[in-house]
Order: C-alpha cells, then sequence, then structure tokens
C-alpha cells in the first residue's frame, strides 16, 4: 500500500474517466485509496450508502456485457443513485439515430453520469464533448477499458501489496485489447515492468513504443513474473487467419502449469473475462484458488467503479 | 472584350523559367498574348486598360487535378456555384472533378449533364473525370473512346481502386489506343478493410485499425508492372508512403514514363495532428508518420512526384460529427491549396518554382490542356498573389459549402489578391 498512503487527499480536476491515458498518477491513487474503502463495505451486510443520492446514473451499452454492466449497476446502487441502464438493442440507436443525438436526447434528462461502452474507439470522448454530465468509459473498441485496468491494480495491491517493481505479463490477443492497452498504461505509471506476449499476427505496431517488451514466446515472456494476465481469445480472431487454430494457439499461447512453471513461484493469474477454457488458460489453472484471482477481480471491480463514480461525478 | 495590360508584377511561369518583374497582356479574346519583363509600362498604349499590381506574384491559374463536386447526388455537400467560389477565392481555375457522385460519371449521357452545369453555374473550368469502370465497380470498363470523344480527358475510379489484375491489366491495354489518361487511387482493398488510420504508434495508442503502407505501395508496384507490357498514360492520383516513393524513384530510374501527384494534406499534416479522434483528419489516403512527410516533400522538390492535389472533398458536418469509424472520409482543401502549399515554400522545404509548376504546368501538361502557363496564345487564367501576406484558417470565412477543413486556425502565409478566368476579373479580394 506504499503508494496509496503517503498520499493526500487529492482533488479530481476532470469530470470524466475517459482512459487511463487522460488521468494523473495522483488521481490513480485517489480512485485505489477509496476503493479499498469500498471493499469492507461490499462485505458488510448493509452495503447502500447515500453518498450519490439523487443523482441519476444511465448506463449506455452498446456492446453486450454481462459482468461489466452489472458491476457499473451495482455500483451506482450502492451508493444510492439512480441507475438506469439503456437496452441499445432496442433502441433509437438501431434505428439509425446517431450517437451524438442520442447524447442530446440523453442530456435532456438531466443525469449525472453516464457509462458508456461502444464498439467505436473514441465514442466516450465524443460523448464527453456534448453532455453536461460525467461521462465514464466502460470500454471503448480497442482503445481503453479504464475501470478494469484499476481494478486489476486494486487486485494486485491487495494481493501482493503493491504494483511497482513487480514484472507483469500480458498474454493474448493485445492487438484488439482495450483491456492490455489500460493495463500497459496503468501498470507502467505505478512503477511495474510490463511483458507482452502473442503471436506476431496479434500484436499492435509499435507496441514497443508504450513501453513494453514484446515476446512471441511465452516461456521467455513469463520468465520470473510476479503477474500473469491472460486476455481472452475471440473466437472470430480463427476466421480472419490471425490464427491457423485454438489448438495451435493453446499449445503455443495457452497457460498451462507447465508454461507457469516459468513465472515465480508465487505468481498470480488474472483474466478480465470471459474466458475461453482451455483455449487460453487450462481450465484447473482457472480455478486454482492459490494462483488464480479471477473471482477476485471481479469482486474488487465492484468497488473500484464505485470509487470512480464518486469521484468522477460532477459535484455542482 | 477589351485588352488587358497587367504591369508592374512578378512574374512567376515555371514552364517558360520565368520569374522575373515585368507585365502580361491579355488579348481581346481572353488568351495571353505577351509575357514577361519585355512588357513594360513604357510600351504600353496609353489607352490601355492598365492594372498595375505593385510587384505582387502573378502565376498562371492553378489547375488542381483531384476536386469533389456533390452534382449530381451531393448537392448539400457542394454544388458547382459553391465550388467554383471557393476555388476561384484560392486561384484555382481550373479542376479535374472525381466521377464518385450519384450517379457515378460512367457514361455519355452523364457528361453532357456535367457540362452543361459546369458551364452554367460555375466560372471556372470542369474537366470531369468519367470511371474507369461502369459504376466504379472495379468490373466492367467504361466506353473510353467515345467518352473521350465527348470531351473526357481522364479517367479514374475516384476513390476506389480498381483491384481486379485482370481488369486492369485490360482498362490499360485497351485505353493506350485512345491515349486515355488512367488515373489510380492506389490501395489494396483487401489489406486497407476497416482501416481507418495509418497502420503504426499512433492506430496503436487510438485503438483504431490501421491502413498499412503496402496497401498503397502493392497497388503501384502491381500496376507498374503492367505499365511495362501495356503502356498507356498512367498517372498515380496521390501517394502517402516513403515506401510508395522508392518505388517511384526505382521506375523512373528503369526508365519507366507515368506520373504522380500527391495530397497537400499529406505535405502538410502527420498522424500526430489527428490527436484526440479529430473526424476531420480522416482522410484517404490516411496521413502518415513525419517521416513519409519528409519524404513525400522531398520528392516534389527533386521531381519525382509531378502534381499537388487539393484532394477537395467536401463533407457536411453532420457526417463528421460521428465516431471515428463512422465519419465520412476527406477534407476540403481547393481554397487553401496555394496558402498552405507556400507553407512549404516559406519553410525552405520546397524551392517556389518547382511548388508552382506541381499545381499549374505539371497537371496542365498531364492533361493536355492548354493551360498552367504564359505560352502565348493559353487562356488567360491566371492569379495575382500575395505570397507574403500572414492570416489565419477560420472555416466559417472559407467559401466551401461544407466546412471540414484539416487545417482550422492554422496560421499562414500567402493570400490570393485577384483570378482571372480566360481574361476575365472572376475574384477579387476585398
Amino acid at each position: 500500500m506504499a503508494i496509496i498512503k503517503k498520499l493526500k487527499a487529492v482533488k479530481i480536476k476532470q469530470n470524466h474517466l475517459l482512459g487511463i491515458q487522460d488521468i494523473s498518477f495522483s488521481e490513480v491513487s485517489e480512485i485505489l485509496k477509496q476503493a479499498k474503502t469500498f471493499i469492507t463495505l461490499n462485505k458488510s451486510s448493509s452495503k447502500k450508502l447515500d453518498i450519490l443520492r439523487g443523482k441519476t446514473q444511465i448506463n449506455l451499452f452498446f456492446e453486450p456485457s454481462t459482468r461489466t454492466q452489472s458491476s457499473f449497476e451495482l455500483a451506482g446502487k450502492r451508493l444510492g443513485a439512480d441507475v438506469m441502464s439503456m437496452n441499445i438493442v432496442n433502441s433509437a440507436i438501431k434505428k439509425g439515430e446517431t450517437l451524438i443525438d442520442t447524447a442530446m436526447t440523453l442530456n435532456a434528462m438531466h443525469p449525472d453520469i453516464i457509462v458508456i461502452r461502444h464498439q467505436d474507439s473514441g465514442a466516450p470522448n465524443l460523448l464527453s464533448q456534448k453532455v453536461n454530465c460525467s461521462v465514464i468509459n466502460a470500454g471503448d473498441g480497442r482503445r481503453e477499458h479504464p475501470t478494469q485496468a484499476l481494478l486489476d491494480a486494486l487486485t494486485i495491491i491487495n494481493r501482493k501489496d503493491k504494483v511497482e517493481g513487480l514484472k507483469i505479463a500480458i498474454c493474448g490477443d493485445i492487438l484488439h485489447s482495450r483491456v492490455a492497452r489500460s493495463n500497459i498504461y496503468l501498470m507502467n505509471m505505478l512503477g511495474a515492468e510490463v511483458n507482452i506476449v502473442a503471436p506476431k499476427t496479434l500484436l499492435p505496431h509499435s507496441i514497443e513504443r508504450l513501453g513494453v517488451k514484446a515476446f512471441t514466446d511465452m516461456k521467455k515472456g513469463l520468465d520470473n513474473c510476479d503477474i500473469v494476465m491472460m486476455l481472452r481469445l475471440q473466437n472470430e480472431r480463427m476466421h480472419g487467419s490471425f490464427l491457423p487454430s485454438a489448438r495451435e494457439y493453446y499449445e503455443f499461447f495457452g497457460l498451462t502449469p507447465d508454461k507457469l512453471k516459468l513465472a515465480k513461484k508465487n505468481a498470480l493469474i488474472m483474466h478480465p473475462g470471459p474466458m475461453n477454457r482451455g483455449v487460453e488458460i487450462d481450465t484447473n489453472l482457472a480455478d486454482d484458488i492459490n494462483r488464480s484471482v479471477i473471482r477476485e477481480q471481479v469482486e474488487l471491480g465492484v468497488a473500484v467503479r464505485m470509487a470512480c463514480l464518486k469521484i468522477f461525478c460532477k459535484k455542482n | 472584350m477589351k485588352e488587358k495590360y497587367l504591369t508592374n508584377a512578378r512574374i512567376i511561369d515555371p514552364k517558360n523559367d520565368l520569374d522575373e518583374i515585368g507585365g502580361l497582356i491579355i488579348d481581346s479574346k481572353g488568351s495571353i498574348k505577351a509575357a514577361g519583363k519585355k512588357v513594360a509600362n513604357g510600351n504600353l498604349p496609353s489607352s490601355a486598360d492598365k492594372i498595375d499590381l505593385n510587384k505582387q506574384v502573378l502565376m498562371p491559374g492553378i489547375v488542381d487535378m483531384r476536386v469533389f463536386v456533390g452534382e449530381p447526388g451531393y448537392e448539400y455537400k457542394e454544388n458547382f456555384r459553391t465550388l467554383s467560389n471557393a476555388a476561384l477565392s484560392g486561384g484555382v481555375t481550373s479542376v479535374v472533378s472525381m466521377p464518385n457522385t450519384s450517379p457515378t460519371i460512367d457514361n455519355v449521357s452523364m457528361v453532357d449533364f456535367l457540362k452543361r452545369r459546369g458551364r452554367d453555374k460555375s466560372k471556372i473550368n470542369i474537366f470531369p473525370a468519367a470511371t474507369l469502370t461502369k459504376n466504379a465497380e472495379g468490373k466492367q470498363m467504361t466506353e473510353f473512346g467515345l467518352l473521350k470523344r465527348k470531351g473526357i480527358i481522364a479517367f479514374t475510379d475516384g476513390v476506389k481502386t480498381v483491384q481486379d489484375p485482370q481488369v486492369m491489366a485490360r482498362i490499360m491495354n485497351f485505353a493506350s489506343q485512345s491515349g486515355s489518361l488512367i488515373m489510380q487511387h492506389a490501395e489494396d482493398n483487401i489489406l486497407s478493410k476497416d482501416g481507418l488510420i495509418n497502420e503504426g504508434e499512433i492506430s496503436t495508442r487510438l485503438g483504431l485499425k490501421g491502413i498499412p503502407f503496402l496497401a498503397e505501395k502493392i497497388i503501384v508496384e502491381r500496376d507498374l508492372s503492367f505499365l511495362e507490357e501495356y503502356f498507356c498514360k498512367y498517372h498515380i492520383s496521390q501517394i502517402s508512403s516513403k515506401k510508395t516513393v522508392s518505388v517511384i524513384k526505382k521506375a523512373k530510374k528503369e526508365g519507366k514514363i507515368f506520373t504522380t501527384g500527391v495530397s497537400i494534406n499529406n505535405l502538410s499534416l502527420n498522424e500526430n495532428d489527428i490527436g484526440d479522434f479529430k473526424t476531420f483528419l480522416k482522410l484517404s489516403p490516411p496521413l502518415r508518420t513525419e517521416d513519409d512527410r519528409l519524404a513525400l516533400v522531398e520528392s516534389v522538390n527533386d521531381g519525382t512526384i509531378d502534381v499537388i492535389v487539393s484532394d477537395h472533398k467536401p463533407q457536411d458536418e453532420e457526417s463528421k460529427r460521428l465516431t471515428f469509424a463512422q465519419a465520412a472520409t476527406g477534407a476540403t482543401g481547393v481554397e487553401t491549396l496555394l496558402p498552405l502549399a507556400l507553407e512549404l515554400y516559406h519553410n525552405k522545404s520546397i524551392k517556389l518554382k518547382q511548388l508552382i509548376a506541381s499545381i499549374t504546368s505539371n497537371p496542365a501538361k498531364i492533361l493536355g490542356i492548354n493551360k498552367g502557363s504564359f505560352d502565348k496564345g493559353n487562356d488567360a487564367d491566371l492569379c495575382v498573389v500575395d505570397i507574403n501576406k500572414p492570416w489565419v484558417v477560420d472555416k466559417d470565412k472559407l467559401k466551401s459549402k461544407s466546412k471540414n477543413t484539416p487545417i482550422e486556425n492554422r496560421k499562414l502565409q500567402g493570400q490570393i489578391l485577384k483570378t482571372f478566368v480566360k481574361g476575365e476579373l472572376a475574384f477579387e479580394r476585398v
């Protein structure tokens, strides 16, 4: 907790959480500090606060999501906000309304927070320019998923006490992953050393420029790591000839006990979910309570989102 | 029309290697009678209609080889009248209009319509390009011979590239017999599929799918291979990357004859300008790295690249106020082509003569039109420019119907004062 403790209350100036790239170290520390207090609350029998009483939170999800959407919904409710989740499948956007028009319509209802997930990178940025309320990015295209990275950091801190000085391997489909990008920025910011492990076809161009070491050999990439973060491999990647087969992928890039041996003995396994067992991760490893913190990630996700909602909700 | 005498001007005419203080005489038919220092105040008849230009630059009217008009089909983006006004305020007197309209310019009847509209609604010279293939679908070639007879001087699928190598080979083979000019937008659709910006660090950071330079290079290489077998008048509309420059240099060294263009945007901006998802900078070809930009600038300077175009592509605000993936591609530019190009002269990247040649005499020569120079008998299309005048781009003051300029608030140096078309004063800045 070293990083968090030494910081005093920080004033957060901006009203939006668009990405890790847009927030500072002190803001990150403040989020993690506050999230920490919510972890205990979430375990208690009375989970409800009134910090956001009277505030309206709209969850605007353009992409299907189970865990992130429910996590944000719970987070808002536990803070006392009125939470509305928009079902985009049946809404006007499907009828050709643009994001801006939707934003203007929602804006007219005076929400305090909009949580947005969108398939296009930069959609939250566009939204934030057009509405008066706070915008929180719940994942945009391949760009960022800041609350996922923050909950990953909190999970690591919870187990390892700090992120600084740790060696973290992020493995899998980096090219299409917003989780990878947000984690690269955040873990770098918090002082970790980040390795990226992926087949060449799933490595983004110039990824080293983001301050990571890239590996195509899992054994080298995992060497001496404290954290092994696996990413979901979407099935459709098999079609665009990114990869020959799930079998080949698992053989070379799936996390197996064999490969995990190269990481540190007490290395933790993380996964943002949903998992493809037997494709990117061995099913027993995923459930290994001594190594896998995958369920803890989900648990702390609510706490982190509560902190983000509390901090970024526009004060007026 | 009365004869006009433009005097006391800095005459720049790259084709005739002129850069001197002198005058220019426009005859009663609107053609150039004489130009240069020999045309001086002293030996002009006193009765003549004289205009003293105070040593400002007098250069041939700009010939812009790549301009999109909204007619027919997209009149709300740009019509002939608004295009004409925009062009004239930028010193552009001739444009080649792209055929990606609705319907597409791919048959003889459309040409008559366009010519009539162009003549009635605009003061500039409009040279409509027709497509290479029916509906620009890349399958069936258009009637090159008949269209040429109707006055079409250039063929291109505009924003599209003929993907099928067989079709392209046949187009080049067939077009060679009528001497038709083939202009290719070089982009392999499979490699660039869903791509939004240059593939590189910026695309990785912004999480936008990249367009690899290979998408361009591979088409240029393919077409230049065809050119060896099927010699025709071949022009690459715009190139964007350093690697393509190398391909072109090599081919020219081998003696292949073809020409190449570049958009002013790729010479003046790079991928970093996209910043926080600025959709006005979503362009095709995409803005690439600073290294690429420098290679393109150098290529204009050494003559590897023949032509600079504005790639003027008006888009209404609605089609740009979307997420980057959904936003329309293209930027306006016909009015700012020269001022933005002059930036490259002021910062000593490109010699003035070379710069002006690339927007006047070079395109005119490729198109085979009697413009772009002060040759005796040419149409007196000209513009007067204060090449040092500082100004700031303000989208609301630009005359194009669409406001999607990629250089809003940019400080430029150089402004057009007067524009003449066929000897008539068509624009004057007040």
